[in-house]
């Protein structure tokens, strides 16, 4: 059967094209940030670079839009790169470039650079904001790399202009931030930065340029640089607790590379220390400075030494950690897997090899036994240095019972053995002297049950071995009874003793754990700014201290979870916390009241009132120790105080707010009902005596009712305008304006004011067209003017001008006049409502200038006052300027 | 001796009883007979049975809404109406001249500003001869032979600068809004570009008007008016 010849089924090839296009659609395209404290730091660079990598890898590499500022070493680095053309268009008369995501998708490279995540862009285009154009990309399947600075990010914004007092208008939701599969952060010092400043490789935008003096002072770009590493690790921290929630922290994740270095006395520890910080360096990573002290106090040469080693540590960037053990591997690696350090750092063992045997191997021997998956650098001395002074590396590592057992049964019997040769000629009371020696041996190596075993062990072996009759227990003359009670309280004592001393080393060691643990918070809480940033840190601390999670609940009429909580609260542990909250009463796991819960239930106690409840869960299967429990409540106690703190602070500022609010109250009512007042007392005696007064008297009578209606229209007007804009109610029509048009009409209206003063104005006649608010704009003209008459002694000149500010892009008004002028500590708070200069005769609310900047910044322009050269004052009125499309001629 | 001619016939809608009293008292000792109309409703209702000779109408009424008012009033009827608002109204205000309203005044106003306003009204509303040649200062301008003179030389006025002047003389004295101006000269695609009107409109009177005496006023947000003593 013939094909017909107009087949409509699509060819295989078609097909299987069309197959692969839906296949790598499906795809979500992966995310890369390249994110920086602050612009200049080099993530265009460093993208740029990242980029050619990919290139050289052979993938389909295509740069969106780069911004090099024209930064020769940028530059270099674009060449050889395919460019998209940008995609340009004309808006309001202004030629724009942007990005053209049109023809990125249609171009469909593997992957794709689109700097500057937080523009925003021109008008007209698809997307308000970049980073929508990415998301579309994205899901288009594209590979994106990006830059960012931390100030654009929203949550962050607040913090950045807290620091740097610049508002951040472009920012990106962090919930898009998170989109990122990859961040890589671009760290630079604030020295380094400040050289790259200096000459010249940081590029301004002629904004930014006005505040680049703020921004980048030294105090502020350690404060951003903070904000970035935060961030980031923050975002690490988030993903890494998820998983410790479910792991037992008996191992380092190698999330970082993180150092550890054993400090002793010896000087070889300051090589020691050096050798860490380059090593740190190198990798970038942080470091620990760990001294161990032992029970027994070091004397004083010792301790002064040790101190001195831990103040360089300190001084080269370590984070110094003391713990007290008398097993110094074992405390090195206990403290290692607390921080989460991945490298211990340790020095070559010089000490003889008959001493590493008394104490179960060399300290290198016994870090590689316990390290398990920390890496272990054994580092010579570098010279030979003095003879180390031998620290408590003496005692032995505590082992596993059975292990000690063995021991003591292995060294009984080799003792035994021995005395059973020695006997014929030492006699059998020697043999006992022997026994005791070994006993307090390994009462300094074994715990206390291995030794009481051998003390009982050891004087039934003497007994029954040697002390005759032999072979029998029975003791037959009484000075070897005596003999035997003396050996065998004696080594019951030294058993004992040895207990103790461990025990107390313990105790020591957790409350030295503790009070690091709180130390560690409090330095925390006072670095943060807000109760925000200390609740987060604390939690942090908690989790990271008990493997454990924790969330935090306020009291405020009811009990909020604070956001920065690791895990949601549920209706079920909701209904603990509350009981906790009413009777401020731990409760929940480990304790008596409802003991079922998952959490353990602390409150917030100060004075009496809780001020919230914190929870702290941790694993099933898991628990919190008595001291854990203990510390757990320090801790609440110490949050307890910030957030008591916090209330304080907020209701201090609220009364200060309603003082505030209440004088301003005061003072409009005063002004107020002084200013209504004072026309109408004119008005209504002036129309009292009209009908009685002579011609003459009628006329003045006139005048003085028409100026007291002028002023009571006047300030009905100004607390109209004040309202409007208070309630946010004003809105601005930006239309073309003629400067010249705007003063005649303005002109027009005061005319009758200006009267008693020589006025000149001077408009250039070629002052281009600007966009504002016509009617607002005459008014600010007006009362500018009408401010200038009313507050300067009469006959006084007023000059108007006005003109074109080129270089800023803006238009300017100026009036100036010959008055007092204005003191400097004024001029700040000219523009507040309620203000009147010092100067001003009677009339007037202070309300004109407050209404003024009001208008003019609901106009997207400012108003400064300065001083007139040779007196008097000068308002200055900026508005933006553009140039306006063309005009046909005809 | 001609007959004194007839009383115009004044509407006043405004529900504040007191302006009604007043612009009462000021109207009537100028010569107009005064109706008052309290709500939009009346009011329509009275100028639809009286026909006065104008209207003056405020825009905030209880009941339809002055612009409301306006937009029936300009259905079936070409009666001159003026407006009375508040400052800070400009909206209100276009959107009333652009529909329909021949001029406006801010509240408060005085009495002789409303006369003035109302005398050049009525006269627009009496049908005059169609006027050939209107002169203002030392200018004089022939509608018939399109030609633009001062002190006796021509002035040489672009096609636009004379659409313009003579649609402003044909309202002389009351205001055209922008939106008017640009769409009677430019066409209404060419209503937002304002640009171009202060454009043409500063040429215009660097042209026409001598220095110190202006003939276009400039109603800050709205429009021009075309004034003079004549």
């Amino acid at each position: 059967m013939p094909e017909p010849a107009n087949d409509l089924r699509p060819s295989p090839d078609a097909l299987l094209a069309a197959l692969q296009r839906d296949e790598s659609r499906a795809r979500r395209g992966r995310l890369k940030v390249f994110f920086g404290m602050c612009p200049g730091v080099g993530k265009t660079y460093a993208m740029l670079r990242a980029a050619r990598e990919e290139l050289r890898t052979g993938i389909d590499v295509l740069v969106g839009i780069v911004e090099t500022h024209r930064r020769a070493e940028t530059e270099a680095l674009l060449e050889g790169l395919p460019v998209l053309p940008r995609r340009t268009f004309t808006h309001a008369g202004i030629t724009l470039t942007e990005f053209d995501l049109e023809a990125a998708l249609a171009r469909r490279p593997r992957l794709i650079l689109v700097d500057e995540f937080a523009h925003t862009n021109a008008p007209g285009s698809r997307h308000p904001k970049r980073y929508q154009d990415v998301i579309e990309l994205l899901d288009a399947g594209l590979d994106v790399y990006t830059t960012l600075n931390v100030q654009h990010l929203e949550s962050r914004a607040d913090a950045v202009r807290q620091i740097t007092g610049v508002a951040v208008r472009e920012t990106v939701p962090d919930s898009v931030f998170e989109l990122a599969d990859q961040i890589e952060l671009i760290d630079l010092t604030p020295e380094a930065l400040r050289e790259r400043l200096a000459e010249g490789k940081v590029y301004l935008a002629d904004r930014a340029a006005l505040a680049a003096d703020n921004f980048f002072k030294d105090t502020h770009l350690t404060a951003l640089r903070e904000l970035a590493l935060r961030f980031v690790a923050e975002r690490v921290d988030k993903r890494l607790r998820e998983l410790r929630a479910t792991s037992p922290l008996k191992t380092v994740w190698r999330s970082g590379e993180r150092l550890l270095v054993g400090v002793g006395p010896s000087p070889s520890s300051t090589q020691l220390i050096r050798w860490t910080r380059r090593m740190a360096a190198a990798q970038g990573a942080a470091w620990l400075a760990v001294s161990v002290e032992p029970s027994r106090p070091l004397d004083a040469e010792a301790q002064r030494r040790i101190e001195q080693n831990l103040t360089l540590a300190r001084e080269l960037g370590a984070e110094v950690v003391i713990t007290r053990d008398d097993d110094i591997a074992a405390a090195l690696v206990r403290t290692a897997l607390q921080n989460n350090a991945t490298q211990i750092v340790v020095g070559k063992s010089r000490s003889s090899p008959w001493l590493d045997f008394f104490r179960g191997g060399s300290l290198v021997d016994r870090l590689l036994r316990q390290s398990g998956p920390i890496d272990l650098y054994a580092v010579p001395a570098e010279r030979a240095a003095e003879k180390p002074i031998a620290w408590l590396d003496w005692l032995p590592a505590e082992r596993s019972p059975a292990r000690e057992y063995g021991e003591v049964a292995v060294t009984l019997g080799v003792v035994t053995a021995a005395c059973w040769f020695l006997t014929p000629f030492a006699g059998y009371l020697s043999v006992g002297m022997i026994y005791l020696f070994a006993m307090i041996a390994l009462s300094l190596r074994v715990g206390r049950g291995p030794v009481l075993a051998a003390g009982v062990a050891s004087a039934l072996l003497w007994d029954f071995l040697f002390i005759p009759p032999l072979f029998t227990f029975a003791i037959s003359k009484l000075e070897d009874g005596m003999m035997f009670a003396t050996y065998f309280a004696v080594a019951l004592a030294a058993g004992h003793l040895t207990a103790r001393i461990r025990a107390a080393a313990r105790h020591e060691r957790l409350r030295e754990e503790r009070a690091t643990a709180l130390f560690h918070l409090t330095e925390a809480l006072s670095a943060a700014r807000t109760l925000d940033d200390a609740v987060f840190a604390a939690l942090r601390q908690i989790d990271r201290l008990f493997a454990a999670q924790s969330a935090l609940l306020l009291a405020g009429d009811s009990l909020t979870p604070h956001f920065a909580g690791s895990f949601a609260i549920s209706e079920k542990e909701r209904g603990v916390a509350d009981w906790v909250w009413r009777n401020r009463k731990r409760a929940g796991r480990f304790t008596d009241t409802l003991p079922a819960s998952e959490g353990f239930h602390v409150p917030l106690v100060r004075d009496d009132t809780c001020v919230g409840v914190l929870v702290v869960r941790v694993a099933p299967e898991a628990a919190l120790t008595l001291a854990q429990r203990d510390l757990i409540e320090s801790f609440a106690a110490q949050l307890a105080l910030n957030v008591e703190r916090e209330h304080l602070r907020a209701a201090g500022e609220r009364e200060k707010l309603l003082a505030e609010s209440e004088k301003l109250h005061r003072a409009l009512l005063d002004a107020v009902s002084h200013e209504l007042k004072t026309p109408l007392a004119v008005l209504s005696s002036a129309l009292e005596t009209l009908a009685t007064a002579d011609e003459a008297t009628r006329a003045a009578l006139l005048g003085e009712s028409r100026t007291a209606t002028g002023r009571l229209t006047r300030l009905v007007n100004n607390l109209l305008d004040q309202t409007r804009l208070e309630a946010g109610a004003l809105r601005t029509r930006l239309d073309w304006c003629d400067a010249h048009d705007l003063i005649a009409a303005a002109l027009d209206g005061v005319r009758d004011s200006l009267a008693g003063h020589p006025f000149e104005s001077d408009v250039p006649a070629d002052i281009p067209l600007f966009r504002a608010d016509a009617a607002l704009m005459e008014q600010v003209i007006a009362n500018l003017l009408l401010n200038a008459a009313l507050h300067t002694p009469a006959a006084t000149p007023i000059f108007l001008t006005a003109g074109l500010d080129q270089a800023r892009r803006r238009i300017f008004f100026t009036v100036a006049d010959r008055g007092p002028g204005f003191p400097l500590e004024m001029r700040e708070r000219l523009f507040q409502k309620f203000q009147r200069g010092d100067a001003a005769r009677a009339g007037g609310l202070g309300l004109g200038l407050s209404i003024i900047r009001g208008f003019v910044v609901a106009q997207g322009g400012e108003i400064v006052v300065g001083e007139n050269p040779g007196g008097g004052a000068v308002f200055t009125v900026y508005l933006p300027y553009e140039p306006h499309g063309n005009v046909p001629g005809e | 001796m001609t007959a004194p001619a007839p009383k115009p016939d004044l509407l006043v809608i405004d529900d504040e009883v007191q302006i009604r009293r007043l612009l009462r008292l000021t109207l009537e000792s100028a010569g107009y007979r005064v109706r008052e109309a309290e709500t939009g409703a009346l009011g329509l209702n009275e100028a639809a049975v009286a026909r006065p000779d104008a209207v003056i109408l405020d825009l905030s009424l209880p009941d339809l809404g002055g612009l409301e008012v306006l937009r029936h009033l300009r259905e079936w009827s070409q009666v001159p109406v003026l407006i009375l608002s508040v400052r800070g109204g400009e909206t209100d205000k276009i959107a009333a001249l652009d529909a329909g309203a021949d001029d406006y005044l801010t509240k408060p106003f005085g009495g002789g500003e409303l006369l003035a306003r109302l005398r050049v009204l009525l006269r627009r509303a009496q049908p005059a001869g169609e006027v050939s040649i209107v002169r203002f200062g030392d200018v004089e301008v022939d509608f018939t032979k399109r030609t633009v003179t001062r002190e006796g030389a021509d002035l040489h006025l672009t096609v636009k600068e004379y659409a313009l002047l003579r649609l402003l003389l044909q309202h002389r004295g009351k205001v055209v809004t922008h939106r008017q101006l640009l769409r009677e000269v430019w066409g209404p695609q060419h209503e937002a570009d304002t640009h171009y009107l202060r454009v043409h409109m500063a040429n215009l009177r660097k042209k026409i008007e001598p220095a110190d005496t202006p003939f276009i006023k400039t109603e800050s947000g709205i429009g021009y008016r075309f004034t003079d003593a004549g």
